[in-house]
C-alpha cells in the first residue's frame, strides 16, 4: 500500500521534471541570447552547469546520508547514500562530456590537465571506486559501514573540485564570483530554470532508485524465507 | 590522557618489535622503492637536462607505492593471525588503536623515505637531502599514512584486499601527492618554502582533514 503511494509520487515528479526540462530546453536554445564570442556552442553551458550542480549536490547528499547511517545504523540511509552516488556519477559524467564538447571548439582540445579537469577526474574515480568497494564486501552491515566511511572520506574531493577554479590559475571560466555573475539577466534566467529542472529530475530519480533498492531487499527476504 | 598515549606507544612499540624480528615489511618496501627508481630511469631516460623536472614525480610515486606495500601488510597481518581481535579486546578506545597503527605505519614509511632519499640523490645526481624537502616528505607522508591506515583496516576485511587498498587509497590521496610533488618541484627549482606556501597549506589542510575523518570513523571500520 505504502509502496504504491511512493510510486505515484515518483510518477508525478517525473512528469513535472519532464515538463521542466522541456521549458529549460526552450530557455536554453531559444530564449537565451547568443553569446558574443563563442556563439551557439555556449548554449551547452546550461546543461553543463545544471548537471554539475546536481552531481555535486548528489555527492553532498551521500555525505549526509553516510553520516546519518553511521549514527543510526538504519538501512534506509545506506540506500540513500548508494542511490545518490549512482545518480550523481551519471550526472557528473554528463557534466564531463558536455564540458568536453564545449572545450573542443573553444579550447581546441577535448581534454587538458588543468586544475578543474584534474580534480573532476579524481572525483569521478573516487565515486566509481565507492561502487566497486560495495561489490567486494559480502556482509551487508560491514558493506554499509565501509561504504559510509568511504562516502565521507571521498567527499573531501568535492569542495576541492568546486574551489579548483577559484584557488588556482586555470583556463576554466568562473561564472559565479563573490562580486556577482558574469551573465546577462536572460542567460541567468535560463540557467536557473535548467538547474531547477535537473534538480527535480534528481529528486524523482532518487525516489525511484531508493524504491528499487527497498524492493530488492524485499525480494532477498522472500527468497530467504522460501529457502527455509 | 597520558594513559591513552601510553597505550598508543605500546601499540607502536609492538609493531616496531615485530618488524625488527623479521624485517620483512621494511626490506620489501626498500627494495620496491629502489626498483621503482630503476624502472623510471629506463622509462623516462633520466638525464641531467630533464632529471630536475621528473625527479619530484619519480620520488613521490616511489614513496607512495612503497607506502601501500607497508599499509597492506599492516592490518592483513593482524587479521590473519587473529591479533586484531586481541587488539580490539584491550580496554582502550578504538582511536588509540588507530593512532598506534597509524604512527607505526608513519614510522616505517619515514624510515624507508629517509634511506631512499640519499640513494635517490646519488642515482639522480640531484641534492635531495635537504631540510625543506624533509619537511615536505613528513607532511605528505603523514596524510598518506593517516588515511591509508583507515583504508587498510577496511580492506583487510574485503575480497581481493591487496588490490582494493590502492584502488581506494590512490584517488583519495591524489591531491595530497599532487601538492607534495608541486612543493618538492618548487623547492628543487630554488623557490623558498614561503613561495610554495599554498601547496604546503594544502598538505597541512589534507593532513588535518584526513586525520580527523579517520579518527572519527575508525570505530565503525573495526566494529564487528
Amino acid at each position: 500500500m505504502e509502496r504504491w503511494g511512493v510510486s505515484k509520487l515518483a510518477i508525478v515528479l517525473h512528469g513535472l521534471a519532464g515538463a521542466a526540462i522541456l521549458v529549460a530546453l526552450y530557455m536554453a536554445l531559444v530564449f537565451a541570447p547568443t553569446e558574443a564570442t563563442m556563439g551557439h556552442v555556449q548554449r551547452i553551458f546550461y546543461w553543463h552547469v545544471a548537471t554539475a550542480w546536481v552531481g555535486f549536490f548528489a555527492f553532498f547528499i551521500t555525505l549526509v546520508a553516510s553520516i546519518a547511517y553511521l549514527r543510526t545504523g538504519r538501512r534506509r540511509w545506506d540506500i540513500v547514500a548508494l542511490s545518490s552516488v549512482e545518480i550523481g556519477l551519471a550526472f557528473a559524467v554528463i557534466m564531463t562530456v558536455t564540458g568536453s564538447l564545449w572545450a573542443k571548439p573553444v579550447w581546441n582540445t577535448w581534454w587538458t590537465w588543468e586544475p578543474r579537469l584534474t580534480t573532476v577526474a579524481i572525483m569521478l574515480l573516487i565515486y566509481a571506486t565507492y561502487l566497486l568497494l560495495r561489490r567486494v564486501i559480502e556482509d551487508p552491515g560491514r558493506r554499509a559501514r565501509f561504504a559510509a566511511v568511504y562516502g565521507i572520506a571521498g567527499f573531501v574531493s568535492v569542495p576541492i573540485t568546486f574551489m579548483a577554479i577559484r584557488w588556482w590559475r586555470t583556463i576554466h571560466p568562473v561564472i559565479f564570483k563573490s562580486e556577482g555573475f558574469d551573465l546577462t539577466p536572460a542567460m541567468l534566467a535560463a540557467l536557473i530554470v535548467s538547474v531547477l529542472a535537473y534538480s527535480l529530475l534528481y529528486i524523482s530519480l532518487l525516489l525511484l532508485r531508493t524504491q528499487l533498492e527497498f524492493l530488492s531487499d524485499e525480494v532477498a527476504e522472500l527468497r530467504e524465507s522460501l529457502d527455509e | 590522557m597520558s594513559s591513552a598515549w601510553q597505550a598508543v606507544w605500546a601499540i607502536v612499540k609492538k609493531d616496531i618489535l615485530a618488524e625488527l624480528r623479521t624485517k620483512e615489511t621494511l626490506s620489501m618496501m626498500l627494495i620496491f622503492v629502489l626498483l621503482a627508481v630503476f624502472i623510471f630511469n629506463f622509462a623516462f631516460d633520466l638525464r641531467v637536462e630533464n632529471v630536475r623536472e621528473v625527479a619530484p614525480g619519480v620520488m613521490w610515486v616511489a614513496f607512495v607505492f612503497a607506502g601501500v606495500l607497508g599499509l597492506n601488510r599492516s592490518f592483513i597481518q593482524e587479521a590473519d593471525k587473529g591479533c586484531l581481535d586481541g587488539l580490539l579486546m584491550t580496554p582502550v578506545e578504538r582511536s588509540v588503536i588507530y593512532f598506534g597503527k597509524m604512527l607505526g605505519n608513519l614510522i616505517f614509511m619515514l624510515v624507508v623515505d629517509a634511506i631512499a632519499l640519499p640513494v635517490f640523490s646519488v642515482l639522480l645526481n640531484l641534492a635531495l637531502v635537504r631540510w625543506d624537502i624533509a619537511l615536505i616528505v613528513v607532511l605528505g607522508t603523514l596524510g598518506f599514512a593517516g588515511v591509508g591506515t583507515l583504508f587498510s583496516a577496511m580492506t583487510a576485511n574485503t575480497r581481493a584486499r591487496e588490490v582494493m587498498l590502492p584502488l581506494l587509497l590512490f584517488p583519495v590521496a591524489l591531491p595530497l601527492v599532487l601538492a607534495a610533488v608541486k612543493a618538492t618541484a618548487g623547492v628543487l627549482d630554488g623557490a623558498g618554502l614561503r613561495e610554495v606556501a599554498n601547496w604546503l597549506n594544502l598538505l597541512i589542510g589534507y593532513d588535518v582533514a584526513f586525520l580527523t575523518i579517520s579518527y572519527l570513523t575508525f570505530d565503525y571500520v573495526v566494529e564487528s
